[in-house]
């Protein structure tokens, strides 16, 4: 079963229980196990990492310091200063992400952000919370978002169509690309290796080829990487850019 | 049925009935609670403990450079002003120097200046003094002339006469030559 499993490139997604025979509501599975391991070691990075306080820095300590000031500044930069109380969220936001997609990306671990119910519950939390900071900063001017100035009136409701296509489009568009970054990425790294298992099985010469599999997997993994990162960094980015709407929706 | 398909024992290659397991809504659930738990906690514990801890260092390591900059700024004030001080303390003393030096020559010339002054003062005191006596011896030689000249009448004209001449009429006589 050991080797099916291996050709499954499938079977890395499914939703274990570790109590209990089903899942129920709240059965912890291998998806918590995972968010317990993602929050706890974003929190020993910047809780343990930044215990001693110490004016120069050591690893952990420049590591915690560089994320919190990548992240400010990515706030920042596409939020204004305002966004600055919104900073802990998206500090959240970001290193849940980034963890989740690194974490994942060690063998026989589970990738919380593969599963399309955490991504979407993530994009919905940003675009709950900027609709609510909107209505309870802006009240009704904060529908403006859909009426863009400067329109002429019969072009006027396409417009505001488009814009409320476009706001909605919003959760959906940041949910499915984390997910489906991370889903097809690690599909991929399981087919190849799918393709390794079944050469070295076929015969000799198809065990020799088997390396280039191999290879494939090595610069998937790199690639991989890069993608975990950059996906975590897009989330974020996103996520500050609709805040920003929702701080100055007078665009 | 539905436990047979998600229970986990599932054998692969049998989930063909089955979802697709990140579309499959009974995972639905127990993900977004324990999303729920562990998201809230990573907030809580970020924004009351983590980032305002590194809010602080960063807070902390800015200050102690401001200030040590702040520090040394000063610090090369407190140098230069030493170094401005120090360059005044020289420069008094090349003064005082000078001063001294000045004072010691004009003192010196003054005391030359005096002590030749006095010393012509002597001299020409000296010069008239003698001039003085000259004067003195010559018109007491010159007054001598009038007695050596009647002496020299009165031995001539006995040598020539053999008499005894009357003085008053020599001194007359004298008198009368001298005056001429």
């Amino acid at each position: 079963m050991a080797a099916e499993n291996a050709i499954d490139p499938i079977h890395q997604f499914n939703i274990v229980p570790f109590f209990s025979d089903h899942v129920g509501t709240a059965t912890f599975t291998n998806a918590s196990l995972f968010m317990v391991i993602v929050v706890a070691a974003v929190s020993f990075l910047m809780i343990v990492g930044t215990s001693s306080q110490s004016l120069v820095p050591g690893r952990l300590q420049s590591a915690a310091e560089m994320a919190y000031e990548f992240v400010a500044s990515t706030v920042r930069g596409s939020a204004g200063h305002e966004g600055m109380r919104f900073f802990p969220f998206v500090f959240s936001l970001f290193m849940f992400v980034l963890f989740s997609n690194l974490i994942g990306l060690v063998p026989y671990t589970f990738t919380v952000t593969s599963q399309i119910i955490v991504t979407f519950a993530f994009a919905a939390l940003v675009i709950g919370v900027v609709i609510v900071y909107g209505l309870m900063r802006h009240g009704s001017h904060f529908l403006h978002l859909f009426v863009p100035s400067g329109v002429s009136p019969i072009l006027m409701p396409f417009i505001v169509l488009i814009e409320v296509i476009s706001f909605i489009s919003r959760p959906i568009s940041l949910s499915v690309r984390l997910f489906a970054n991370m889903l097809a990425g690690h599909i991929t790294l399981k087919v190849f290796g799918g393709f390794v298992t079944l050469m070295l099985g076929a015969g000799a010469l198809t065990a020799v080829a088997s390396i280039l599999p191999l290879a494939a997997i090595v610069l998937l993994t790199a690639f991989e990487l890069l993608v975990a990162v950059l996906q975590a960094y897009v989330f974020a980015i996103l996520t500050c850019v609709y805040l920003n709407d929702a701080i100055h929706p007078g665009h | 049925m539905a436990d047979d398909t998600h229970s986990g024992t599932q054998v692969p290659g049998e989930h063909g009935g089955g979802a697709f397991p990140p579309f499959d809504a009974n995972n639905f659930a127990p993900q977004l609670v324990w999303l729920a738990i562990t998201f809230g906690a990573l907030y809580f514990l970020m924004s009351r403990i983590a980032l305002p801890r590194v809010a602080n260092i960063l807070d902390n390591r800015q200050k102690k450079i401001t200030g040590d900059l702040d520090a040394a700024t000063a610090m090369r004030g407190q140098a230069d002003a030493a170094g401005a001080a120090y360059e005044k303390t020289v420069a008094d003393a090349k003064g005082r120097a000078q001063a001294t030096a000045q004072q010691t020559r004009d003192k010196v010339a003054a005391e030359s200046d005096a002590q030749r002054k006095a010393l012509e003062a002597e001299l020409n005191a000296k010069l008239e003094a003698a001039e003085q006596q000259i004067a003195a011896t010559k018109t007491q030689a010159m007054s001598n002339v009038g007695s050596i000249a009647q002496e020299a009448a009165e031995a001539i004209i006995r040598q020539i006469t053999g008499v005894t001449p009357d003085a008053a009429k020599i001194a007359a006589a004298v008198a009368a030559a001298k005056n001429g």
